[in-house]
């Protein structure tokens, strides 16, 4: 059984694996790394890096894209 | 199809070292749906067009991102930061926003009033000259205001772009002096955006003198928002050629079209 670490994507709590990575989150979402912009505890981080970084407990991650707007 | 403009010699509307084709920018919220969007801005003539950042709806997949929608070759991309209340804010959204990937440019708004969406000329003051140092084109929506349109400028803005009336209220140029004096007194280009309501606002707006006019509700709350994008396109041509044309003088009494001779007895 994979141990979890609670974290708040896009404002809600959710609970990953441990040591997952940014990228491995969005693949997780369905979500296409470069349709979406990452930031992560305030930082952005580039698609690169995005295999890179690992989350742990507590990080508050924002995942935003272009929508429609004047 | 020959249009107005070129019939009379315009110089080229170029905003931050690039140079576009049609002086109408046009937003992408509120339509009714992504095709009548699509669709009314290939018929504005629209080359510049404006888009939000929003966090990705992880539950329900139907919001889609608008480039899956809109394509982004097609379109020169202008990220508004718009929503934002603060300097900070602002400039965490231009940010994100720069990270897609497309270009340097922001539609710079910091809003001061929920009720009016009035700008908080503060902290945009404050957001443009971060911004600038950052090697943003900033795009600063902000009032009629010609000294703080001065102080965008001075701070190192792309472009000014002061309202024509509260965003979506669609009441038209409701200060032509303040936005005529802005143009005339500043060096970058002038765009004026919000508050067009109908084609008449659009043209009347471009009489002014101004650079360009950015629009999203008066397409998207129109009846057919597919006609009055070909309207507003036509109206902007046809404002800007008046510009350009030099209108008569205006006179309190009438003068006579026909001739006052050769009348019979």
């Amino acid at each position: 059984m994979t141990e979890t670490v609670d974290i708040v994507v896009n404002g809600e709590p959710r609970a990953v694996a441990q040591g997952l990575t940014l990228l491995e989150l969005l693949q997780s979402l369905d979500l296409d790394p470069r349709a979406v912009i990452v930031e992560h505890n305030r930082a952005i981080v580039r698609r690169p890096a995005l295999g890179a970084v690992r989350v742990v407990r507590g990080d508050a991650i924002e995942l935003v894209h272009f929508v429609g707007g004047g | 199809m020959t249009t107005a403009v070129e019939l009379v010699r315009d110089v080229p509307f170029a905003i931050g070292g690039r140079t576009f084709h049609s002086r109408l920018m046009v937003g992408t919220g509120k339509y009714r749906n992504n095709e009548t969007m699509v669709r009314a801005v290939e018929a504005s003539g629209a080359e510049i067009v404006t888009v939000a950042v929003r966090r990705v709806n992880l539950d329900r997949r139907e919001q889609e991102g608008i480039l899956y929608h809109l394509d982004p070759k097609k379109y020169f991309l202008l990220a508004n930061t718009a929503g934002c209340y603060t300097a900070e804010d602002a400039i965490r959204y231009a940010l994100l926003a720069r990270e897609a990937g497309f270009n340097e440019f922001v539609k710079l708004e910091v809003i001061g009033d929920q009720e009016t969406l009035l700008p908080d000329v503060q902290g945009l003051l404050a957001a443009a000259t971060i911004l600038v140092k950052e090697g943003f084109k900033v795009l600063a929506y902000t009032n009629e205001d010609l000294v703080t349109a001065r102080r965008l400028e001075d701070a190192g803005c792309a472009a000014v772009m002061p309202l024509a009336s509260p965003i979506g209220s669609g009441l038209g140029l409701l200060n032509p002096y303040g936005v005529r004096t802005i143009k005339r007194r500043l060096k970058v280009p002038v765009v004026v955006d919000a508050g067009v309501g109908t084609a008449s606002d659009a043209c009347l707006t471009m009489e002014q003198g101004v650079d360009g006019i950015l629009m999203n509700t008066a397409l998207a709350a129109a009846q057919d928002p597919v006609a009055m994008a070909h309207a507003m396109r036509l109206a902007v041509e046809a404002g800007r050629a008046a510009y350009l044309a030099g209108r008569m003088p205006r006179r309190e009494v009438a003068m006579p079209s026909s001739p006052l001779e050769g009348m019979l007895d």
